[in-house]
């Protein structure tokens, strides 16, 4: 539900309010208000237009962390 | 609806059941809202809306079958700024319907409105917001849950502390998850690990994009347009505090205040048992009407119609 | 008037255009109730028909797209490639096509002059004659610059084609190259929900290659051209027409980044987009491969074997996901709709 993809930001309009994100080969202007500080090769969350949460990078899913903490506990 | 189009329960074991509760803003639409928004196309409206809203039905007929050119589908709010620039001539009326992730989208577009002097365009808003739903359900006992898959998206905005409070009130866990299939597969294995460890509170999988604090400047957004209100839920009924309406301030570009309809609903089929489904109480397969005189083509109720509906869900990807 | 149709609806909404479940409805409750004969009733691409000892090929089409030139092609071209492979995949030699245009007053003669000239170069490239037309002209604002509607006849080189009955459990689903452009670029190109992509219209002839392919695969069952509805409404009428399943598999669906993308912001299902160059073939399991390296060959670099077809499950079509797990591909009612949820 609620539809949110992650998108790369490649450029950032000179009012600050929008910037230009692609994802796979897409572009499109992206609202940033909710999420002002982002730069150029951060990743957010398009919702229906809108940036609506930056995407933190995290090398890992936990699911890794936590089949390790069952590995260990055996 | 990502759990059925990628085949997840199929990779799950058997004693491990999924139920769709009221995580659907289409499903949860009263059809009294489809029948406003028809009503003010009767008097001359143009309406822009989300497509998820296209083809649910209200009492007689859908902005479809309804709509005649009058209905524009839109993937952004933003697009209504320009169409309403665009055409000066019309009255347009934007459908605002969603939860919390979509709610500072409209409260940004009332702004912007404003800003722009745009005299042509209002909102009909049936916005909901989602833990008081959960809490209704849990409240009510009628819900036999071992735990939650909680909306990602919706924690996104509003963080994780007020689903935090009901896990630990009701001593049930939940997992805030991530849409991909690996993200839904990795809360299931971490709800099961709480489970089996007996630890009754809330974890994010969702990590990389939820925050405990949401996002603080979405929640200004929508605290400066829009506040709470009882809001009908299809099925469930009115609840408490449990949707926005718009502020005072705003009240130019709420075309409720500025064109009041009265317009009274007839539920669709009596037997339609879209309230229990949404309250995870029947799967949609108990319902006497699935599959039998309710199908996509011809819906007796929203659970049916929306693509996030727990019986179209099932009827398309899981019907054998 | 009192009507006799089992419809639900009243009015004709754009669902009924779509090619999917409402069209079908709409066609057997209105159309082949009161026109249907033998011919029409068999629902294939062409009516197969017999004039003295020839089997001729006759089909026709509208072509109502908007705008009316969009990357990679046009309704001119549209109108001949269309029509030609409706002849094609039912192994007809396509040879004659007569064009109806419905004209807008107001329209650019520039613009007309343009579409005449690219259904020039289409019909010289498809090797075809246009042999009788008709135009006439609707006030402004009754049609979006131009419809044309396009009627083929072809020759059948190869006898009761395509061969349903033959189709086995064990027979390949193939598809000659990478789906879902050709509607997204019209829907690109009318600048709808503002994106940008490099995503063209897939819009080209198809007699060559499957000429080729019946004159040195004797294996090849049956074919159709995925436009509405894509390859997912392909296979999910074809799946009602045979006593079997099919079963396809995600991973091995060509299918471009771009297009990916798109599907996933929108929330579109990119096995129910239209095609214009793009066709599926049932082929015997000995000959598949065969088939592919011909389409490789021939210029198809990306043609794949996408499933096959089964008999543990009859009548529909099932998807293994990339993720491993299993759905029906269940046919939608109507077009897709951008969705927030």
């Amino acid at each position: 539900m609620c539809l949110g993809v992650p998108v790369k930001i490649i450029e950032i309009t000179e009012d600050k309010n929008s910037a230009i994100c692609e994802y796979q080969g897409v572009r499109r202007k992206v609202n940033i208000r909710f999420v002002p500080d982002v730069k150029i090769g951060d990743y957010v969350i398009l919702h229906a237009g809108f940036a609506i949460q930056k995407v933190e990078e995290k090398s890992a899913h936990q699911i890794y962390e936590l089949l390790n903490q069952i590995e260990r506990s055996q | 609806m990502e759990i059925y189009r990628a085949g997840i329960p199929s990779l799950i074991s058997g004693n491990i059941k999924l139920i769709s509760g009221p995580g659907c803003p289409v499903c949860v639409t009263s059809e009294n809202y489809v029948d406003m928004a028809i009503s003010y196309l009767n008097e001359g409206y143009n309406i822009l809306t989300f497509g998820d809203m296209f083809r649910v039905p209200g009492s007689k007929g859908s902005l479809e079958t309804e709509g005649s050119g009058k209905v524009k589908i839109i993937y952004s709010p933003d697009e209504a700024l320009e169409f309403a620039e665009e055409n000066c001539d019309k009255k347009i009326i934007l459908l605002a319907v969603g939860f919390e992730t979509t709610a500072p989208l409209f409260a940004s577009i009332l702004k912007e409105i404003r800003n722009r002097k745009i005299t042509n365009l209002y909102l009909l808003c049936s916005l909901k917001l989602i833990p008081p739903a959960i809490e209704y359900l849990l409240s009510s006992g009628e819900v036999k849950i071992d735990g939650f898959l909680l909306p990602g998206h919706v924690s996104a905005i509003i963080g994780t502390k007020q689903f935090q409070k009901i896990c630990r009130q009701y001593k049930i866990p939940g997992v805030v998850s991530g849409f991909e299939p690996q993200d839904i597969l990795e809360s299931i294995f971490m709800l099961l690990l709480i489970l089996e460890k007996k630890e009754e509170y809330l974890k994010i999988q969702y990590a990389r994009v939820v925050k405990e604090e949401g996002n603080p400047l979405a929640l200004k957004e929508i605290e400066d347009v829009f506040e709470m209100t009882d809001a009908d839920w299809r099925g469930i009924g009115s609840l408490k505090n449990s949707g926005l309406k718009i502020r005072k301030e705003f009240q130019d570009y709420d075309i409720q205040v500025v064109h009041p309809i009265r317009v009274k609903s007839q539920p669709i089929n009596p037997q339609c048992k879209c309230g229990e489904v949404l309250k995870g109480i029947i799967s949609p397969r108990d319902c006497p009407l699935f599959g039998k005189l309710c199908s996509p083509q011809t819906p007796q109720g929203p659970c049916m119609v929306s693509s996030e509906g727990a019986c179209a869900a099932i009827y398309k990807y899981g019907r054998e | 008037m009192r009507l006799s149709t089992n419809m639900v609806e009243n009015k004709i909404t754009l669902s009924h255009g779509s090619g999917l479940q409402a069209t079908k409805k709409l066609i057997q409750e209105i159309f082949l109730k009161h026109l249907g004969d033998e011919i029409l009733l068999s629902l294939q691409d062409s009516a197969i028909i017999n004039v003295e000892k020839e089997k001729l090929a006759f089909t026709i089409d509208s072509y109502t797209v908007n705008p009316l030139f969009f990357p990679s092609s046009d309704i001119g071209k549209l109108a001949i490639y269309g029509t030609i492979n409706d002849l094609a995949v039912m192994g007809a030699k396509p040879m004659f096509i007569s064009l109806g245009f419905i004209i807008e007053e107001g329209l650019d003669i520039a613009t007309l002059e343009k579409i005449a000239i690219s259904i020039k170069e289409a019909k010289n490239r498809a090797k075809v004659e246009i042999v009788a037309g008709d135009t006439k002209v609707v006030e402004k604002g009754k049609c979006d610059g131009v419809y044309i509607t396009s009627s083929g006849i072809g020759v059948q080189i190869l006898d009761s084609f395509p061969f349903l009955n033959s189709i086995v459990p064990g027979d390949k689903v193939i598809i000659n190259g990478t789906i879902g452009e050709h509607e997204l670029a019209v829907l690109l190109a009318r600048g709808e929900f503002k994106f940008q992509a490099d995503i063209r219209s897939d819009c080209q002839p198809l007699w060559e290659i499957i000429e080729k392919l019946l004159h040195n695969c004797p294996g090849i069952k049956f074919m159709r051209d995925a436009t509405r509805g894509g390859i997912g409404g392909v296979l999910n009428e074809l799946a009602e027409q045979i006593n079997y399943g099919i079963q396809i598999y995600e991973d091995k669906i060509p299918v471009r980044e771009e297009v990916k993308g798109i599907c996933d912001i929108l929330g579109f299902d990119y096995l129910f987009l239209a095609n214009e160059g793009k066709f599926i073939a049932i082929v015997e399991e000995s000959q598949a491969q065969k088939v592919i390296e011909i389409m490789k060959d021939s210029g198809y670099p990306l043609a794949s074997i996408i499933g096959e077809v089964r008999k543990e499950f009859s009548q529909k079509v099932k998807l293994q996901t990339i993720k491993g797990g299993d759905r029906i591909l269940d046919f939608p009612y109507g077009s897709q709709f951008p969705r927030i949820c």
